[in-house]
């Protein structure tokens, strides 16, 4: 009987755990946390804070699942690692021995040296306690400033607004995420945002935070010498894996961060790496080493447990997707859509004139195939878009099946027929919305 | 450092976002205050009903509620705002929610038991029920109409809530015109027009008396055309409409589309849709209850035919002298009549009748017990007392999910034969548990959406709202052919390139 130990009980570490035990039904699993007692969904606290969902209602699992399922969860810190030694040095729970280890260790927010960044009142969105912080710190005041245009930076200012707490959002580009989404869809999302009674400032970058006699966030100075007053502020400009403890371990190789292999497998015997933390050595074609969102995490869990198990298949992260929701906009993407469109590539780019969502195809520029997708507004049915990425679907093709795309409710207006009437190709008929659509040419075997 | 995160506030919790009330959310309140004042100095004062002080009431009331729900939802851009849900009082299990169940519970005791503590309540409503039924307010026509007003009041709530979302206004327009057109128009204008009562929506087992002896042969054979009409559409809903539409639409169709029961939770109790229990446990409970109450529906309608071929052939002395209308809790009857007079003919000749009237008597006892113990426990009790009473603390679909014997019937028909599903969008779940929490039913739909997998529980009724809280569009209700309707898990190591082979048909 193996004793695997996981340090880090978020999407990552749990789905390593939950396949271990799937995998093997006698072995010891343990999961250490310092963060919270159970799993819960980082990506919800937003909606605690909102007032959506308390804190219990984010454990994916019941308590009683991790005791039926024989998984150790155990609240401590882990000061050192000793990998000739298989062991590990915890702050409370003494030394414990491994017979594998996988590192699931998450992010922390990005921190670039600004004056005042560790004031009192001054707080990145990534951990449970980051939540704790920013609901005692955010409680009865009277404004507040976001610091960076990702994703989690917009979560924050939609957080503060469902409080009435006026948010100044400081955006270092000329356009919301426009690093990311091309000019068309960077600026619909403005349009949402200033919607929402957001002090949006564009073209707007963090010289230092000031501080009151007490020590605490009392204004935000901006580097065009501009002062908003605040209470609290968000700083959102990305994160990085939380591997400080691991920097010139002498075993244990990193870059940015734990570097694997294909397996996972980092330069340490038996450790493993997962999720915000690992760097893939060679990432695929198009792919970062690095991806810190929820799938990848999960499906790195998936991978290490196989390898550990004795069944080790070589990662294959698939077709690249990714999910978000500015305030109210559902956003998609499918395949490859850079801000810019390469030279040997063309956009198809279709904007609801009476609403905020429109539809992009990416396609190489010869042969029409399709290589990305972006959707806001619309829901898209995940496996037919990456089915189509897959095998190399056309423009034509794909705007004629627009209907198997269509993963929206039932009697939303539909937008397959205005897509096909801007493209202007005669159609064949129209492939039909939802579960009926099983009639798709493009998918009948080629 | 660890904080507790706030509980309840004081607040009124109506709101969907700020907590500060502006000046027309006041004037709505306001005006909805004085009419709920009317509404009680009317009911005190005699003097001060009539068809004036009524419009007045109304108006003031839907007036009010109009202008507070109009000005709080399109305040705030259009989407799902379900800001302070769980933190304000009133929606949250704080003191005001708590208040609201012994409000509702209290009323639900007093309609059922002590109903002439509300004879002036009903009075004030006679102008409305002269003019549709004919006759002052009873309490049948003083709850409908309580209902349907709610339904449609907080119909329009509903609407400016989810005007985004074209499948919660289709689905809300759809309960309200149900309530006022099946559950309300149709019964009383019958009522006054051809005698009889008739509730298209609702037959056994929900409506249970309608398979019950009295009703049924008083359907066929005393009503004539109308009353085999009425007695046929029951039967042939039943037997018929709901297998066919649950098999093409799942058990929406009823439970969140048509339903008295459903409009209510969906309208009036939307705010409290997030209490239901999600636990195993709940769900354990749930399985064992709501198939009791199917059992006993059907035992206490199948006991009931032959006790009251029992009642009647002990009836058969009496006939000849001509007392016929011995069920003395017929409501048209007054109390006891029949009883009375057979005991004093019993009295008067006791050789001649006592034996006869002592088994009459008997029969009758056991008949209406057994009928009215099923109206007592289910019918009061479960269905109103708990199942509206309890709305701020349980949830708005208790009697739904633990216990309505038609939700049985056609949960049943929707896990195994039924072309509906919730379809899981590939492995886009981040696991937030938005879709959980405000899934009325209490099912955890999170653990299925996490695994990849589709939604198919024998409890859903397809409100809709999994999918229309989802922040990442993965859930979609979807209706279509059944191959893959329960795939396995999907594998996220596994080639993806055989995910399409089984999300869509390719023959």
């Amino acid at each position: 009987m193996r004793h695997h130990i996981i340090i880090g009980n978020g999407i990552a570490g749990t789905t390593t755990a939950r396949h271990l035990r799937k995998h093997s039904s006698e072995d010891r699993i343990t999961i250490i946390s310092k963060e919270s007692d159970y799993f819960f969904s980082r990506t919800a606290l937003m909606y605690i804070y909102m007032g959506h969902m308390t804190y219990n209602d984010t454990k994916p699992y019941e308590d009683q699942f991790w005791r039926k399922n024989r998984i150790d969860l155990v609240r401590d810190t882990v000061l050192a690692i000793d990998p000739a030694a298989k062991s590990l040095q915890l702050e409370n729970g003494g030394t414990v021995g491994y017979d594998t280890l996988t590192l699931a260790l998450g992010s922390e927010p990005n921190k670039w040296g600004w004056p005042g960044q560790d004031l009192d009142g001054v707080r990145g969105l990534y951990s449970k306690q980051d939540l704790e912080y920013m609901e005692q710190y955010t409680a009865g005041i009277s404004g507040a400033v976001v610091v960076g245009g990702g994703l989690i930076g917009i979560e924050m200012v939609e957080m503060l607004i469902s409080r009435g707490i006026p948010t100044a959002f400081l955006v270092r580009d000329d356009s919301f995420w426009n690093g990311v989404l091309p000019a068309e869809e960077s600026a619909m999302l403005n349009e949402h945002i200033l919607e929402h009674h957001v002090d949006l400032r564009l073209e707007s970058e963090l010289a230092e935070v000031l501080a009151d006699d007490n020590g605490r966030a009392s204004a935000v100075l901006t580097k065009d010498g501009e002062e908003i007053p605040c209470q609290f502020v968000g700083l959102t400009a990305g994160v990085h894996p939380n591997i400080d403890f691991l920097k010139d371990h002498p075993a244990i190789e990193t870059n940015r961060g734990i570097l694997v292999d294909e397996l996972f497998r980092t330069s340490a015997p038996d450790i493993y790496a997962a999720g915000d933390c690992a760097e893939v050595r060679d990432p695929a074609p198009g792919r970062r080493g690095i991806e810190a969102v929820w799938y990848t995490g999960k499906m790195h869990g998936e991978y290490i447990a196989r390898t550990i198990c004795g069944d080790p298949q070589a990662y294959d992260p698939g077709v690249w997707w990714n999910s978000a929701k500015f305030m109210d906009i559902e956003y998609q993407t499918y395949g490859l859509v850079p801000a810019t469109c390469p030279d040997d590539e063309r956009d198809f780019f279709w904007r609801d004139p009476a609403a905020q969502r429109c539809l992009r195809i990416r396609y190489q520029a010869g042969t029409e195939k399709v290589t990305g997708f972006n959707l806001f507004g619309l829901r898209g049915r995940h496996v037919v878009c990456e089915h189509w990425i897959q095998c190399g679907a056309t423009l034509s093709e794909v705007i004629d099946e627009l209907g198997a795309l269509n993963f929206d409710p039932e009697f939303y207006r539909g937008f397959e027929s205005a897509v096909r009437q801007q493209h202007g190709g005669a159609s064949v008929s129209p492939v039909r919305k939802g579960l009926f659509s099983n009639l798709l040419r493009s998918l009948q075997p080629k | 450092m660890s904080i507790d995160f706030p509980t309840t506030d004081k607040s009124l919790g109506l709101t969907p976002g700020r907590p500060d009330l502006d000046l027309l959310q006041r004037v709505g309140l306001g005006l909805l205050g004085v009419g709920v004042a009317v509404l009680i100095a009317a009911t005190l004062a005699a003097g001060l009903r009539g068809w004036a002080s009524l419009l007045l009431i109304l108006g003031l009331i839907t007036a009010g509620s109009l202008v507070y729900s109009f000005r709080t939802y399109l305040r705030e851009p259009a989407g799902i705002r379900n800001n302070r849900a769980v933190t304000a009082s009133l929606t949250g299990r704080g003191a005001l929610g708590w208040l609201a169940g012994v409000v509702l519970t209290a009323f639900y005791c007093i309609h059922y038991w002590k109903d002439a503590w509300f004879a002036g309540l009903h009075d004030v409503f006679d102008p409305i029920s002269l003019a549709i039924v004919g006759k002052e307010t009873d309490k049948y026509f003083f709850y409908a109409l309580l209902y349907t007003v709610a339904v449609l009041i907080m119909g329009v709530r509903a609407l400016l809530r989810y005007r985004h979302n074209r499948y919660q206004i289709v689905r809300t327009c759809m309960v309200m015109f149900s309530q006022f057109v099946f559950a309300f128009s149709i019964p009383f204008i019958m009522a006054r027009i051809a005698g009889k009562e008739f509730w298209p929506s609702y037959f056994w087992p929900l409506g249970y008396t309608s398979l019950f002896p009295e009703n049924a042969e008083d359907l066929i054979f005393n009503r004539g055309a109308l009353g085999a009409f009425i007695f046929g559409w029951g039967v042939i809903m039943i037997l018929v409409a709901t297998p066919i539409l649950t098999w093409f639409f799942g058990k929406r169709w009823y439970c969140s589309w048509v339903c008295g029961c459903g409009g209510l939770a969906n309208t009036f109790g939307d705010g409290w849709r997030h209490l239901s229990d999600k636990s195993m446990r709940a769900w354990k409970i749930e399985r064992v209850t709501i198939f009791s109450v199917l059992a006993f529906v059907i035992i206490t309608t199948g006991a009931l035919w032959p006790l009251n071929s029992r009642v009647k052939a002990a009836m058969a002395p009496f006939e000849a002298v001509g007392i016929e209308q011995v069920r003395s809790e017929d409501p048209d009857l007054p109390p006891g009549a029949g009883i009375k007079a057979v005991k004093a003919l019993a009295e008067s000749d006791p050789a001649g009748y006592g034996v006869a009237a002592e088994s009459l008597l008997s029969r009758l006892k056991l008949h209406n017990r057994v009928s009215k113990t099923y109206a007592f426990l289910i019918g009061s009790i479960f269905a109103g007392v708990i199942g509206t009473g309890f709305y701020p603390i349980l949830g708005t679909r208790v009697w739904c999910r633990f216990g309505c014997p038609m939700a049985a019937i056609l949960g049943t028909m929707q896990r195994f034969f039924s072309r509906f599903r919730i379809t899981t969008n590939g492995a886009q779940c981040i696991s937030c548990g938005n879709c959980s929490k405000y899934c009325e039913m209490g099912i955890d739909v999170r653990w299925y959406a996490q695994r990849g997998q589709n939604i198919v529980r024998a409890s859903c009724v397809g409100c809709g709202m999994c999918a229309a809280v989802c922040p990442r569009g993965v859930l979609s209700l979807e209706n279509g052919p059944r191959d893959n309707r329960l795939p396995e898990p999907i594998s996220l190591t596994l080639p993806q390139k055989s995910g399409i082979q089984a999300a869509v048909r390719t023959d």
